[in-house]
């Protein structure tokens, strides 16, 4: 035996070139394949931890897709506000644990902004119920004319804490006026979350008021005045929706209907799971794309690793002949192509997986900041595992094919003079 | 990763067959490959006995390669008789003709067909990891597969300090030597050998013979050797002229 394997090991040497460029093209595949499924998976990840830990989204009678678009992604027309008075009267409720209400419609330079009040970086979670976490100055404190920017703000326009901006009304590019008499100073800047918070600005709900001081229907006052103090901790009397935590999941269907039962001012609760993967299925074409691209590029490495294996063999006809004149059995060269293949596979896995995990922690910080997609860097998941699996079985089967043709041919080759 | 070595199977070479049974034995053989109108090979009565040597000439294409594999039991007869130490080889399954053909024929081309890789004495003994008879027979002659490789090579003039280079380094005439000893190892009942001195001059081929039938005589091993030299007649205890009765 141990004569067998020194066989083996010394041919694989001699072999080295080939072996290499097997091993390259099953590593090839593996990475090609984890890392499209990997991205594919943590795209889903991403958009649907967009939000986490919040139980339900409250806002004003309408569709709780539009809800949340609006909320989570800043996307589309606001709805219509929701009194303040009756958003923090849902906090009385004895299953909540806590409401944040938010108040947008605003923009700095494209990005939105988000008024809110302390509660919001106490409660709000994002992607994996990670906490917000400020990496330069501090939160905001008290009512004044201050803001948080999210870390794709202040990376893409080069902001730090210290520096003044000037809010603009209405959201996206094109926006309705300038809100310059009431200048924000930046007093923190957000760590990366993977989420919308990263694109977003926030501001307290009192500056938001102060703002919007003598502001008819969205329309700025046509004489010019001075505005309004925030520190008069005046606040809005209607804000755009507002976040819910409960003490206990399962309370969630009841505070839902409760709400929606609600007839002095018509609510919707949306719960963002389950509005995320609606939307999910909606947008679902991005996935599809991606499943259909990783099967194309399963199809084309599994047909290349089987070239590689199958133009080895052509090498090694020789080799296999010569052990089949001397004796060796078809079985034992069958276990030999067999025993190679799926050791090459397992080393091109092996080389895969690391060459993925090395992708991943390179890649992994340009993807958030540049795409807001977190991607993973752990070890393989389940379904990735049942992908290392079929490669290792193609590797395994693809090695069967050699080994059927020794079987057939190599004695012959050996021996018979009409080869 | 690959199957032990077989079981030895019942030795139809050894002593309790008879010392009347020929090594080989053929009888109104007939061989045409696929659908050939006239056969490539008829050859009525042929027999060689333990140690014999016999020599197979022939013009290219006459059928000495053909006949060689019919002795090997690679070729199987289409009508006929042509067994190995009195069993046809059309009796058997090809698995089993595997096994004889490891266990009682020593084999040696005309290419060598070494695997460049491997050190010389590695191929010389690797034989026996294929057929447990030749390793038994092995060890009982000298101790283990490994030093009987070495009484081979050295048999065979092959010099000591070499045994451990890869066959890729050797010379012609030293890739020649390390296969006829691997053909000996377990003293085969057969050595056939395939024009073995076509690449040789002729001090060298002689030279070789000499080793050659040297290292036969000691194993005891029948030898038939087919070649376009007559010049090798001399060697031999009986020629066949293939080409000149067809």
């Amino acid at each position: 035996m141990s004569a067998l394997l020194a066989l083996a090991a010394r041919s694989a040497w001699a072999r080295r070139f080939t072996l290499v460029l097997t091993i390259a093209a099953v590593a090839v595949s593996t990475l090609l394949l984890l890392a499209t499924e990997r991205l594919r998976h943590d795209v889903r990840q991403s958009f649907s931890q967009a939000l986490s830990g919040t139980d339900l989204i409250v806002g004003a009678r309408g569709s709780p897709t539009q809800l949340l678009l609006h909320t989570v992604f800043h996307i589309g027309q606001p709805t219509q506000g929701v009194s303040l008075r009756r958003i923090e009267s849902i906090g009385e409720l004895p299953q909540v644990a806590w409401v944040v209400p938010i108040a947008l419609g605003d923009s700095f330079r494209g990005f939105p902004v988000i008024a809110t009040d302390e509660r919001f970086m106490r409660h709000v979670r994002m992607g994996d119920r990670q906490p917000l976490r400020i990496t330069q100055g501090r939160d905001i404190q008290g009512p004044g004319a201050e803001a948080v920017i999210g870390a794709q703000v202040a990376r893409r326009l080069g902001l730090r804490a210290g520096e003044r901006m000037t809010l603009s009304h209405g959201s996206g590019p094109i926006t309705e006026a300038s809100h310059d008499d009431l200048p924000f100073t930046i007093v923190g800047v957000l760590a990366p979350s993977g989420s919308p918070i990263d694109r977003s600005v926030l501001i307290s709900l009192e500056s938001m008021h102060a703002l919007h001081a003598g502001w008819v229907a969205g329309v700025r006052p046509v004489r010019p005045q001075q505005a309004a103090s925030p520190e008069a901790g005046a606040r809005p009397a209607l804000v755009s929706a507002a976040l819910v935590g409960l003490h206990a999941r399962s309370a969630v269907f009841s505070v839902q209907r409760r709400l929606h039962a609600e007839r002095e001012e018509p609510l919707t609760a949306a719960l963002p799971g389950v509005t995320l993967d609606e939307l999910w299925q909606t947008l679902g074409m991005g996935e599809t794309a991606l499943r259909l691209m990783g099967a194309m590029v399963a199809l084309a490495s599994l047909a290349g690793l089987v070239s590689v294996i199958l133009a080895g063999l052509e090498a090694r006809r020789r080799e296999l002949a010569i052990l089949r004149s001397i004796g060796a059995s078809p079985l034992s060269l069958v276990a030999l192509l067999v025993a190679e293949g799926t050791l090459a596979s397992l080393a091109g896995i092996g080389v895969g997986v690391i060459g993925t995990i090395v992708l991943g922690l390179t890649a992994a910080g340009p993807l958030q900041s540049h795409f807001g997609i977190v991607l993973g860097t752990q070890a393989p998941r389940m379904g990735e595992w049942l992908l290392l699996a079929a490669i290792l079985a193609t590797g395994m089967l693809a090695s069967l094919l050699p080994a059927w043709r020794a079987w057939r041919l190599s004695l012959a080759d050996g021996l018979s003079p009409r080869s | 990763m690959l199957p032990a070595q077989d079981a030895p199977p019942p030795d139809a070479g050894s002593a309790s067959q008879g010392l009347g049974t020929p090594v080989v034995e053929i009888a109104d053989l007939e061989f045409r490959y696929g659908t050939q109108d006239t056969p490539l090979l008829r050859l009525e009565r042929l027999e060689v006995a333990a140690a014999e040597r016999l020599l197979i000439v022939g013009p290219s294409g006459c059928g000495k390669s053909t006949l060689m594999s019919l002795l090997a039991g690679v070729l199987v007869a289409n009508r006929g008789r042509v067994a190995i130490l009195g069993t046809d080889w059309r009796a058997l399954s090809p698995s089993d003709r595997d096994r004889r053909r490891g266990d009682h024929v020593g084999y040696l081309f005309q290419q060598f067909k070494l695997l460049d890789c491997l050190p010389v004495l590695v191929i010389v003994f690797l034989l026996c990891r294929f057929s447990a008879r030749r390793a038994s027979r092995a060890t009982i002659r000298s101790g283990s597969i490994e030093r009987d490789a070495g009484h081979w090579l050295e048999a065979l003039g092959f010099g000591r300090a070499r045994w451990r280079q890869p066959a890729g380094t050797l010379s012609v005439g030293e890739q020649q030597r390390v296969a006829a000893a691997r053909a000996l190892i377990g003293t085969p009942e057969l050595l056939l050998a395939d024009e073995p001195t076509s690449a040789l001059d002729d001090a060298r081929r002689d030279e070789f013979m000499s080793l050659l039938l040297s290292a036969c005589e000691r194993a005891q091993s029948a030898l038939v050797l087919v070649s376009h030299d007559r010049e090798l007649e001399r060697h031999f205890d009986r020629g066949l002229a293939l080409g000149a009765d067809r």
